[in-house]
C-alpha cells in the first residue's frame, strides 16, 4: 500500500511525498493544474525532486544549517561606473531621430556580445523578449552575464551554455514550481551567482537610471540574502539608520518586448510596467521588441502613454507573439500547453536539448518559429484571459 | 475524503481569508495568498487593496491570478504600475500586510527559499528571494501560510532568504529593518502561531479542529511555547468552501 501524505512544495504547495510498498519515500511536485489522481501520480516521478530516503530524518536538535556566510563577499559582476555611463551616453550613444528597425539577427549581433552584461525585462511568463532570446542563442554569444527574474530567457541562455555569472532574485515557475535547468546549473556549480530581492535589483537599475553610484535601501537587511550579495550596509549620517546600499546596475544591453512600437523606438506597454521604466533607462544599448510596428502618430497623440521614448533605444524588432509561449497582457494568453511540455522537456538534459533543437535552432527566425507554432494554435491564445 | 470536507489549502486559504477581515493594502504572493485573498474580498472585506509585486493594485480578483505578474492580477484594477510603485509603498509603509510562504522556516519566522543544504554546494536549487525579502522587509506585518511538515519547521533554516525576527528580540531593528514590523502569524494547515512578544518565537496560539496540541508538537523541528489559552479554529464554512470552489478556483489549479 502507498499512502499519501499532505501536499507539500517549497516553490508552489504542491508537492507530495508517498511511500511506496518498498518503504522507500519519494516526493513529487504536482503542479499541472489538473488535479491527479493517486494512481497517475505513482507513474510518474517529478524530476524536479530528487528522491528522499524514508530513513533520511532530520534530527530534532542538530545544527542543520551550514553556514550561509561566503569566504569573502559575493561577486559585483557589473560594477557601478556613473561617469563612464555618462560619458558612453555623450559619446556613443546616437539620440538622432533615425529608423532603428531591424530582423532579430542583426539587432543581436549588433548589440550583444560576447561577455556582455545583458537583462531582460519581464515578470515570470509575461512579457518576455523570447524572440531576441532564441536568437542570442541560436548565434551562441557566450560568456553572458544575466540579471535575472529571468525565467525562460534564462532557462533557454543556461541550458545552451551561454551564462557564466547572474545577478539572481528569482528563477522559477510559481504555480509550476522550480526549474530544472537552474537546478541542474548551480547544483553542478557551473553558475556564480550573488542573490538579491526582486525591489533591490530593480532599485540598482534605478540608481544607475538617476545617475548615481548607488541607492540606499531598507531591505535584505539582517538576512542572508544580503550575506550573498556584493550589496553592502552604512549608518546613515542623517538618522543613523542602518541602510542597505545597492550598487548601481548599468547593463551593457537591455532587451524588453513591448505591446506596440514605432521604427524609431518610441514604446507602448499596455497594462502593468514591472521594471521596464527602470531598465530602459539603465543600460548602454536598448534592443525593443514589439507585437506590433505603429505610425510615430501614434505617440505624437498621446505622449503621456509612452514609457520608452525613441532616444533610449538602439534597434526596433518586429516581434508579434514575441513572449510566446508566455503571454502580452491583453494581447494572448500563456500557452499553457506549450509551457507544461516545456517544463517536461526540461527534467533532463537530452529532452532539453531535443525541445531547443526543435523551436530555437531548428527555426531560422521568429517568423518560422511562430510557423512552427502554427497561426490557428496562435490565434486561439488572442484576447484577454 | 468526502467532498464536504476541506482539505489542507482549503483550509490553509480559509485562515488566512479570516486574517484579512478589515484588511486594506496586503501583499499577494503566488497561490494560498490569491486563494485567501480572493475569498476575503468576496466574503470579508470588500475594501481589500490586494498589492502584487509587478505593480497590479486593486484588482477585483474575480478571476484568480495564477501568477504575480498576469493579466488577472491587475484585471479590473484601480492602477495597473510597475513594481518600484509598489515596492517604495512598501518601503514607505503603505501595506498593512505581507502574505509569504516557504520551503523552510525557524522559531522566529525567517524563511527560506532559495536553498537546501549548503550554498556552495546545495541539495535543491530554489528560486531565490522574488519579492519576498522585500514584503517580509518593508510590509507592517507578515502572515506566513505553510503546509505543516516536520522536515519545513526547522531550528535554523538552511538559508535566511527573508527576515522574521532574525536571531530575536530587536534583532530587526539592530539590522536596519523598518520598527515594528514582522511576521505576525504563522498559519499552516495544522494551527495558527502568533508570536510571543518577549521571545519573538513562535508561539502555539490555535488548532484546527480535530489537531492536538500533541500533533503539532510531532509536526514541528523545535520547541515551541504555548499561549496560556489557545483558541479553536472553526471547520471552514459550507459558504467559504462554495465560494472557494465554485466561484474562485473551479479549475482547481491551487486547490
Amino acid at each position: 500500500m502507498s499512502k499519501i501524505r499532505p501536499p507539500l512544495c517549497s516553490d508552489c504547495g504542491w508537492l507530495e511525498t508517498r511511500t511506496a510498498a518498498d518503504g522507500r519515500a519519494s516526493r513529487f511536485c504536482v503542479k499541472h493544474g489538473a488535479p491527479r489522481t493517486a494512481a497517475e501520480l505513482q507513474a510518474e516521478a517529478c524530476s524536479d525532486f530528487r528522491p528522499l530516503e524514508t530513513t533520511q530524518v532530520l534530527p530534532a536538535q542538530a545544527p542543520v544549517r551550514p553556514s550561509a556566510r561566503p569566504a569573502g563577499p559575493a561577486p559585483l559582476f557589473q560594477p557601478p561606473d556613473p561617469d563612464g555611463f555618462r560619458r558612453f551616453l555623450r559619446d556613443e550613444k546616437d539620440f538622432s531621430l533615425r529608423d532603428k528597425f531591424m530582423s532579430e539577427r542583426e539587432a543581436v549581433k549588433r548589440f550583444i556580445h560576447t561577455g556582455d552584461y545583458v537583462g531582460f525585462e519581464l515578470y515570470g511568463t509575461v512579457r518576455c523578449p523570447l524572440s531576441v532570446v532564441r536568437e542570442i542563442v541560436r548565434q551562441r554569444v557566450k560568456g553572458l552575464r544575466l540579471m535575472g527574474q529571468g525565467l525562460m530567457d534564462a532557462d533557454f541562455l543556461i541550458a545552451a551554455g551561454l551564462v557564466t555569472e547572474m545577478d539572481i532574485t528569482y528563477v522559477g515557475y510559481e504555480a509550476y514550481g522550480l526549474s530544472p535547468i537552474l537546478r541542474r546549473a548551480v547544483e553542478r556549480g557551473t553558475l556564480k551567482l550573488a542573490e538579491w530581492s526582486n525591489a533591490a535589483i530593480t532599485w540598482r537599475m534605478k540608481a544607475a537610471a538617476m545617475g548615481l553610484p548607488f541607492l540606499p535601501a531598507r531591505t535584505m537587511l539582517g538576512t542572508d540574502t544580503l550575506a550573498r550579495s556584493p550589496a553592502k550596509t552604512m549608518k546613515d549620517p542623517f538618522t543613523g539608520m542602518e541602510l542597505v546600499l545597492l550598487p548601481a546596475l548599468a547593463l551593457d544591453t537591455a532587451v524588453i518586448h513591448v505591446h506596440r512600437a514605432d521604427r524609431y523606438g518610441n514604446c507602448q506597454i499596455d497594462g502593468i510596467s514591472g521594471f521596464a521604466v527602470e531598465m530602459s533607462r539603465a543600460c548602454k544599448r536598448l534592443i525593443v521588441s514589439a507585437e506590433e510596428i505603429v505610425d510615430t502618430e501614434v505617440f505624437r497623440e498621446k505622449p503621456e502613454r509612452t514609457i520608452i521614448p525613441y532616444f533610449l533605444v538602439d534597434a526596433v524588432v518586429s516581434a508579434p507573439f514575441g513572449a510566446h509561449p508566455g503571454e502580452a497582457c491583453g494581447a494572448y494568453r500563456r500557452d499553457e500547453p506549450h509551457i507544461k511540455a516545456y517544463l517536461e522537456a526540461t527534467r533532463s538534459e537530452e529532452t532539453t536539448k531535443r525541445y531547443l533543437d526543435e523551436f530555437v535552432h531548428g527555426v531560422k527566425d521568429h517568423a518560422a518559429y511562430l510557423k512552427r507554432v502554427g497561426a490557428s494554435r496562435l490565434d486561439a491564445l488572442k484576447g484577454e484571459k | 475524503m468526502s467532498a464536504d470536507k476541506a482539505n489542507a489549502t482549503e483550509r490553509l486559504a480559509c485562515t488566512a481569508a479570516r486574517l484579512m477581515k478589515g484588511s486594506t493594502t496586503v501583499f499577494i504572493g503566488t497561490g494560498v495568498p490569491m486563494l485567501a485573498a480572493a475569498l476575503a474580498r468576496a466574503l470579508y472585506s470588500p475594501a481589500l487593496i490586494p498589492v502584487f509585486e509587478f505593480g497590479g493594485v486593486g484588482s477585483t480578483l474575480e478571476k484568480l491570478p495564477l501568477a504575480v505578474g498576469e493579466f488577472n492580477s491587475f484585471r479590473r484594477g484601480v492602477a495597473a504600475m510597475g513594481i518600484c510603485d509598489v515596492m517604495e509603498a512598501a518601503q514607505r509603509g503603505v501595506v498593512r500586510d505581507g502574505f509569504l510562504g516557504g520551503a523552510q522556516i525557524d522559531p522566529f519566522g525567517n524563511l527560506n527559499t532559495t536553498v537546501i543544504g549548503a550554498y556552495d554546494a546545495p541539495a535543491v536549487r530554489l528560486p531565490g528571494s522574488g519579492g519576498a525579502n522585500d514584503v517580509g522587509s518593508l510590509c507592517w506585518r507578515t502572515i506566513i501560510i505553510m503546509k505543516h511538515e516536520r522536515k519545513r519547521f526547522v531550528p535554523k533554516v538552511d538559508f535566511l532568504t527573508t527576515p522574521g525576527y532574525l536571531d530575536g528580540p530587536g534583532a530587526r531593528e539592530r539590522a536596519g529593518l523598518p520598527p515594528e514590523t514582522g511576521p505576525y502569524r504563522v498559519v499552516t494547515d495544522l494551527a495558527v502561531f502568533d508570536f510571543e512578544p518577549e521571545s519573538k518565537r513562535m508561539r502555539l496560539f490555535a488548532l484546527n479542529p480535530g489537531i492536538t496540541v500533541e500533533k503539532v508538537v510531532s509536526e514541528t523541528g523545535f520547541p515551541f511555547p504555548v499561549a496560556a489559552k489557545v483558541a479553536r479554529n472553526t471547520d471552514p464554512t459550507a459558504l467559504e468552501l462554495e465560494t472557494l470552489r465554485l466561484k474562485i478556483d473551479p479549475e482547481k489549479v491551487f486547490l
